[in-house]
């Protein structure tokens, strides 16, 4: 009982039983097959795509900013490669290099308007947005003449970042996923720079008191979840042999969805990527494994709804009983 | 005592932002193992003198001496790195941290190697629980506990702790009492007099004049920007301190002409607190 009770109050514990529930009205509801939900690769593949997106996202939500400017950036990232590579022609590298320095230049520009401003992430962010859809959209027909780029990606490109593993229909990018959660679960919770990111997230003023660096790890943060939204971007013009103004606008609340279910707390300073990974896994069970149940698929976002609204509950409940914990008795 | 040259001490400092003096000719020494009690109701100026000493502002005039050689300080930190700590009313830390992870917020102890340097979870912990129950708070042994999870009184105790423990040589408390029951305030007031024991410096910032005289050697009371009075211990009663709190005015008088004219109403919480024996 006391193991139980002390795995609840992780901040995982929402999105582990939200996995929980949504399997069981899967199987008891849809009459779903667990061994062939497991064995499909339409969710894992979508769960790696908001997957890297969603770990950044988490780090920069536990230091208690947002970012919704990565719906813009995804596709920004594909159209910058498949204009550099596809359509200019220009060695693969260029393309890759291009996606991930314009995802770089807009984190940089959301950070720096985030420490030197006090106007919130939201709004901020909001703003690149909405004028990133411009920039990629304008400068598309400008370049090409075109809202869709077709890209023929060189044999070491398409191996690294756009292929099927195994010749089966899981992608390539679900190992990038695993890398990239691997290594931010190190940098938060085993390195003293998680220690910083909840500090910040816990209260600013004290944390730059402290001496943490707040503005620098903002910025950075605010780079990374920009530069990893333009990857996946990028990644996924490789795989598809295109890249098209308008795809991943939908990613933003997906990938939002996916870190709250993961306990992350909106206001910051609480929350965990073991968390997250399971919160991404989550939702994109709910999204892509309802075609698996007898469950019609426009019920889905119901469901997401639902799950979300739950979630957050949870995570209230779960965030009081953390903070009541009683000391062990001694004796 | 003033043998050797006070810990900290300013000389005639003035504060004003434009044209609004908010300190006037502030002088003030603390020496080891004293405490200062900062008495002042609200908008005194109080803040504003915590801010100047923990570096948050510069004195826009006069000197700010530590060990008797003067000091600027430009930011936060350079205060903190002269042995100057500041605790605030709620503790100042993060209410979801564990304790182990909070008390090194910025010094994190580390173990392993290049990029792969780990945070030492055990022994941050076990020094943090340490530090806390060489003050005498023994309920604290578990360093996974949340910050949040404590009581006010054993919050500021961990915040005390912490900055004893990084070398604060002089310890500045803002209101460390001011939200905290009877009792909470009595485990904080201990601690304040644990650190005094220990040669620390302590400016302790209150308006209850009761925790002032349970733990002061030394009284200043601020009235709008200017030190009213400097006393030692035993100098003057509680009533003579509470008068010159609010201002000079009798309480007394203040309170009979509230009493008279309107037995029905409340009496505010200052009046009630100065009616007590």
């Amino acid at each position: 009982m006391d193991k139980i009770a002390t795995l609840l109050r992780r901040p995982a514990a929402a999105s582990i039983l939200s996995l929980i529930g949504v399997l069981a009205v899967y199987v008891i509801l849809g009459g779903v097959d667990l061994g062939q939900l497991f064995g499909a690769a339409s969710w894992v593949n979508y769960a790696a795509r908001i997957g890297i997106v969603a770990v950044p996202v988490g780090l920069l939500m536990i230091s208690g900013e947002i970012d919704i400017s990565i719906g813009a950036m995804i596709p920004a990232g594909a159209m910058t490669t498949a204009i550099i590579s596809g359509h200019y022609g220009l060695p693969m590298i260029f393309g890759i290099l291009g996606a991930l320095v314009v995802g770089g230049l807009v984190g940089l520009f959301n950070g720096f308007l985030a420490v030197r401003t006090t106007v919130p992430t939201l709004i901020i962010t909001l703003g690149t947005l909405v004028a990133m859809q411009g920039i990629v959209l304008a400068g598309s027909k400008l370049l090409t003449g075109a809202a869709s780029v077709p890209l023929e990606a060189a044999p070491l490109a398409k191996a690294l970042f756009g292929q099927l593993l195994f010749g089966g229909s899981h992608q390539v990018i679900i190992l990038w996923w695993l890398l990239v959660a691997l290594v931010f679960w190190f940098v938060m919770h085993q390195s003293k720079y998680g220690n910083w990111i909840f500090a910040i997230g816990g209260d600013r003023v004290s944390a730059r008191n402290a001496g943490i660096p707040v503005d620098r790890i903002t910025v950075l943060l605010f780079v990374l979840t920009s530069t990893s939204a333009a990857f996946v971007g990028m990644c996924h013009a490789i795989q598809f042999n295109s890249a098209q103004v308008s795809g991943g606008m939908n990613d933003i609340f997906n990938i939002i969805v996916s870190v709250v279910v993961g306990g992350v707390l909106l206001t910051g300073g609480f929350g965990s990527i073991p968390g997250v990974f399971v919160g991404t896994i989550t939702f994109a069970i709910v999204n892509k494994g309802i075609d698996f149940t007898a469950i019609d698929r426009n019920w889905a976002n119901l469901i997401i709804g639902l799950m979300l609204l739950i979630a957050v509950g949870m995570n209230e409940t779960f965030r009081k009983k953390a903070l009541s914990a009683a000391p062990k008795k001694r004796k | 005592m003033s043998a050797q040259p006070a810990i900290i001490e300013l000389q005639n400092v003035d504060k004003s932002f434009g044209p609004i003096d908010v300190l006037m000719d502030i002088s003030l020494k603390v020496h080891a193992g004293e405490v200062l009690c900062l008495l002042g109701d609200n908008g005194a100026g109080k803040s504003t003198l915590i801010k100047t000493l923990c570096g948050v502002y510069t004195p826009t005039r006069g000197k700010m001496l530590m060990d008797g050689k003067e000091v600027h300080f430009a930011r936060p930190r350079d205060a903190q790195e002269a042995g100057i700590s500041t605790v605030h009313q709620f503790g100042g830390t993060f209410p979801l941290m564990s304790i182990g992870r909070s008390f090194f917020v910025g010094v994190e102890p580390t173990k392993g190697w290049g990029p792969f340097k780990r945070f030492d979870r055990k022994t941050a912990n076990a020094i943090a629980v340490q530090a806390v129950q060489d003050f005498g708070i023994t309920r604290i042994d578990d360093g996974d506990r949340l910050v949040g999870g404590l009581s006010g009184g054993e919050r500021q105790s961990l915040a005390i702790a912490r900055a004893v423990h990084f070398g604060a040589r002089v310890l500045i408390l803002d209101e460390p009492t001011a939200a905290l029951g009877v009792k909470q305030a009595s485990h904080v007031l201990r601690i304040v007099n644990e650190a005094k024991k220990r040669g620390l410096a302590v400016i302790f910032i209150t308006h209850q004049v009761m925790h002032a005289l349970a733990v002061g050697d030394h009284f200043a009371v601020l009235i709008r920007g200017r030190l009213a009075a400097n006393f030692m211990k035993g100098e003057k009663s509680r009533e003579e301190i509470t008068d010159l709190m609010a201002g000079g005015e009798d309480m007394a008088t203040l309170e009979a002409q509230i009493a008279g004219a309107d037995t029905e109403l409340h009496s505010p919480a200052h009046a009630r607190a100065a009616a007590k024996p």
